[in-house]
C-alpha cells in the first residue's frame, strides 16, 4: 500500500488527511514502528486511529493515559477475588495447585497486553501519553520496542502479531527523547481552509455549500483571533450540525440563531465575551 | 533551484545520507546512527526519487517534536539543495571569517566582540556558559572560537566572570529555597516525623486494640516552579550578561524551570539554557534570536506567553519573574490587562527591576505604574547583593 492508496483509504472512511500524516500513517505501516501525533487539542489525532482501525478492518484498542495510570491498569492485573473463590471452592476437592491459580483464566488483561495477544494486528492508541506518569512512559519503551511482556508467574508472552501503535500527545509535559526517537512523529496542525472544507463535506454531506463555507470561514477567523481555547475540527462539526439541525442555510439571515449556537464552539466566559453580536456579524460579512 | 550538488567525494546514497544526518546534529536534531540506518530503509519505502515524498518520509521519520517538524523543510533544503550553505572555496583559501550566524540582537548585547582582532581573543580561554560564544558561518555551520572578556562602560565591576558564576550561584540558590517547599496537609509516609494517629488506631482493631503497627505521617514536598522571562531589550543592555547567567541558574538547577527571553517578540530559551554543551547552547541561543529588531514589547510578549506556553507553563504552583527595567513600547493599559491575566493564572508575579535599587527610583514611567497593582513583588535587582538577596524576599512568598 503506498502513500496516495493510505490517503484515499482513509478519505473513504471519511477522515481527510493531509500529505505528511498519511506519508506517516504508511511509513509506521511499513516499518512498524510507533506513531507519535501532537497537535492542539481538535484537531483530529484520536480520530486517526480509528480511521486507520476501519481501514484494516481491524480492532481498535485503547489506553487512555491519566495521572498515576500504572502498570496493573494498562497491562494486566491477576483477578484476586477469582482465584480467592476458586481455592475456597477446591477446598472441598482437595485444593487447587499454583500453576492453575497462575494461568490465563484468572489473568485480567489490560489494553497492552490485548494488544499484543490478538491474532490479526490491531490499532492500539494510547491517547495523551503526555498525561501519564514518566515512570509507566519507562514500561511503555520496553513494550514498544521489544512487543513482549514479562509476566512473573507465567512468562514472557510475545506478540501474536505487532500491533499498529499510534500514540497522541497535546503537550501536557515534555516526553521523553528515548519515547521521541523510537517513535516516527507528525505533528497535526488546524487544516487550512479547503482541508477543512472537504472534512465538513466528508462528515456532514448534508450542510450546503454557502453554509458550509460560512462556518468555514467563520471558524478560521476565530483562530485567528486571540481566544483562550480555540475551536477544534471537533467543535466546527458540532456547530455544524447544530446550525443544520436548526434549519438555518444562511447565517446573515439568522443571527440569532448563530449567536446562540455559539455555545458549540466557545467554551470559556472570557471567549464567550470576546464573540459578541457585531464580531460574528463582521466575521460572517467577511466570509460572504 | 539547483538539483542536488555534493561534494565531489560522496559516494553513493548512505554517504550521502550519513552527511544528512551530520548536518542535522549540527542544528541540534537528536539523530544517530541507528536513524541513518532507518532512513534508508524508510526511503526504500517510498518513491524516493520524488522529492516531495522523501522529505515527508524523513521529516515524518527523524523529527522528534513541533519546534524540529517545523524546521525540517528548511533544513531538508540546506543540505540536499545546496541552499542554506555559502559558498565554498572563498572562507576556505583564505582568513576570511563570515559572521553569517550571530544575529543582529546579539552583536548588540556583546558588541565588543572584536571582529578582526584575533589576538585578543585568543588570549582570554574563558568562555562563559551561555550563548555569546562568536559563532562564525562557514560552510553553513556553527564554528567556535573564544572570545574575549567584555568590559562594560556601567556597573563594569559586576561584568567579570566571577560575578557571573555569582550571579549564576545566586539563583541556583534561590531556585532551591523556593523548591524546598512542603505542603500544610499531612500524608502517610515511612518515615514521618509524627505519629498518625488514626491510622494507628484502625490498624489497631485487628490486634485487639493494641496499638502494635505504629503508622507515621510527614508533610510531602510541594516544590514552587519557577517561569522566569528576561528582557534582552536595548535598555536592559548592560545588565543582560548578568541576568542571562542569573537565568541560566535558575534553569540548570532542576528540571521543571522554564525562562523565555523577549524583547520584540518571545521565545523559549529553557532547552538552549539547558544545554550543556556551550558551543551547540550558543548556536541554539543563535538561531532563536533570529529577526529579532530593537524595543520592548512587554504587552505583546506576556500576551504570546499566555496565549502558547503559558497553558503548559502555569498552574496554581507557579512562580512567575519578570526581569525587566519596565521600559516599553506597548499599551500601559494593555499591560495591566496582560499581568491581571497572568496573575490569575499563577501563583505569584514578582518583578525585578535593575531601576529599583537605584537612588530616588520612583515607579513613575506609564508601564510600570500600570503594572504594579497586578504584581506580588517589586524588587531591585541592580547589583549582585540584591540579587543574592532575593532569596529570603522569596522565603516569604
Amino acid at each position: 500500500m503506498g502513500v496516495s492508496e493510505v490517503q484515499s483509504a482513509l478519505a473513504e472512511e471519511g477522515y481527510v488527511a493531509g500529505d505528511r500524516l498519511s506519508m506517516a500513517l504508511h511509513l509506521a505501516t511499513a516499518l512498524g514502528r510507533p506513531l507519535l501525533l501532537e497537535g492542539p487539542a481538535g484537531v483530529g489525532k484520536t480520530e486517526v486511529a480509528k480511521a486507520m482501525a476501519a481501514v484494516h478492518d481491524t480492532k481498535l484498542i485503547r489506553l487512555q493515559c491519566y495521572e498515576g495510570l500504572d502498570a496493573s491498569h494498562a497491562i494486566y492485573e491477576w483477578n484476586y477475588q477469582r482465584q480467592l473463590l476458586a481455592i475456597r471452592a477446591s477446598e472441598a476437592q482437595g485444593g487447587t495447585s499454583e500453576a492453575a491459580l497462575f494461568g490465563e483464566d484468572y489473568l485480567l488483561k489490560r489494553p497492552l497486553l490485548e494488544a499484543i495477544s490478538q491474532d490479526q494486528p490491531p490499532v492500539l492508541l494510547i491517547d495523551e501519553i503526555d498525561r501519564a506518569d514518566e515512570e509507566f512512559e519507562a514500561y511503555l519503551l520496553e513494550i514498544l520496542s521489544d512487543f513482549q511482556i514479562t509476566i512473573p508467574e507465567m512468562g514472557t508472552i510475545t506478540a501474536a502479531s505487532r500491533p499498529m501503535v499510534i500514540l497522541t500527545a497535546n503537550g501536557t509535559r515534555e516526553l521523553s527523547d528515548a519515547l521521541r526517537r523510537r517513535c516516527l512523529y507528525a505533528y497535526v496542525d488546524y487544516p487550512d481552509r479547503d482541508t477543512e472544507l472537504a472534512i465538513l463535506r466528508a462528515r456532514m454531506p448534508a450542510v450546503e455549500g454557502l453554509l458550509a463555507r460560512q462556518i468555514v470561514g467563520v471558524v478560521q477567523a476565530l483562530r485567528r483571533e486571540e481566544l483562550e481555547k480555540s475551536p477544534g475540527i471537533a467543535e466546527m462539526l458540532d456547530w455544524a450540525a447544530a446550525l443544520s439541525g436548526l434549519g438555518v442555510n444562511d447565517m446573515a439571515q439568522s443571527p440569532e440563531a448563530v449567536q446562540s449556537t455559539l455555545v458549540c464552539l466557545l467554551k470559556t466566559a472570557a471567549d464567550y465575551d470576546a464573540a459578541p453580536r457585531e464580531v460574528m456579524d463582521r466575521l460572517i460579512g467577511k466570509v460572504a | 533551484m539547483q538539483i542536488t550538488r555534493f561534494p565531489s567525494r560522496a559516494e553513493g546514497l548512505a554517504d550521502r545520507m550519513a552527511g544528512f544526518m551530520e548536518h542535522l546534529r549540527m542544528n541540534g536534531l537528536p539523530v544517530g546512527v541507528r536513524e541513518t540506518g532507518d532512513a534508508l530503509s524508510a526511503l526504500s519505502e517510498v518513491e524516493a526519487c520524488d522529492v516531495s515524498e522523501a522529505r515527508e518520509a524523513l521529516s515524518v521519520l527523524l523529527t522528534g517534536d513541533a519546534e524540529s517538524w517545523r524546521k525540517f523543510d528548511a533544513l531538508f533544503d540546506a543540505y540536499w539543495f545546496n541552499a542554506g550553505k555559502q559558498r565554498q572555496g572563498v572562507a576556505n583559501s583564505t582568513h576570511v571569517k563570515v559572521q553569517s550566524a550571530r544575529p543582529l540582537m546579539w552583536q548588540e548585547h556583546f558588541e565588543d566582540a572584536p571582529s578582526g582582532n584575533e589576538d585578543s581573543a585568543s588570549e582570554d580561554a574563558l568562555t562563559p556558559d551561555f550563548g555569546d560564544g562568536e559563532a562564525e558561518g562557514q560552510d553553513g555551520r556553527l564554528i567556535a572560537t573564544k572570545t574575549d572578556n567584555l568590559t562594560r562602560r556601567d556597573l563594569r565591576e559586576l561584568m567579570d566572570e566571577d560575578s557571573l558564576r555569582q550571579a549564576e550561584a545566586a539563583a541556583t540558590r534561590l531556585a532551591r529555597a523556593m523548591r524546598d517547599r512542603r505542603s500544610r496537609r499531612r500524608k502517610q509516609a515511612l518515615r514521618g516525623r509524627e505519629l498518625d494517629m488514626r491510622r494507628i488506631q484502625r490498624a489497631s482493631l485487628a490486634r485487639g486494640g493494641e496499638p502494635l503497627e505504629l503508622h507515621r505521617k510527614a508533610r510531602p514536598p510541594r516544590p514552587l516552579q519557577i517561569v522566569a522571562l528576561c528582557d534582552v531589550s536595548g535598555s536592559m543592555t548592560v545588565y543582560s550578561r548578568v541576568f542571562l547567567a542569573f537565568l541560566k541558574g535558575l534553569v540548570s538547577s532542576d528540571t521543571r524551570t522554564d525562562a523565555y527571553l523577549f524583547h520584540t517578540r518571545l521565545m523559549r530559551v529553557t532547552d538552549a539554557m539547558r544545554d550543556h554543551d556551550t558551543l551547540r547552547a550558543a548556536g541554539r541561543l543563535s538561531l532563536m534570536a533570529e529577526g529579532f529588531g530593537g524595543g520592548t514589547d512587554i504587552a505583546g510578549s506576556l500576551e504570546t506567553f499566555l496565549n502558547s506556553y503559558g497553558a503548559k507553563a502555569l498552574n496554581g504552583r507557579t512562580v512567575v519573574i519578570i526581569l525587566s527595567d519596565g521600559y516599553c513600547t506597548s499599551d500601559a493599559a494593555a499591560l495591566g490587562d496582560q499581568l491581571a491575566r497572568l496573575k490569575k493564572r499563577a501563583r505569584r508575579v514578582v518583578w525585578l527591576n535593575p531601576l529599583k535599587g537605584w537612588q530616588d527610583y520612583a515607579p513613575v514611567a506609564a508601564a510600570i505604574r500600570a503594572a504594579e497593582p497586578h504584581l506580588d513583588a517589586h524588587l531591585p535587582a541592580n547589583t549582585l547583593r540584591a540579587l543574592a538577596a532575593l532569596e529570603r524576599e522569596f522565603a516569604k512568598l
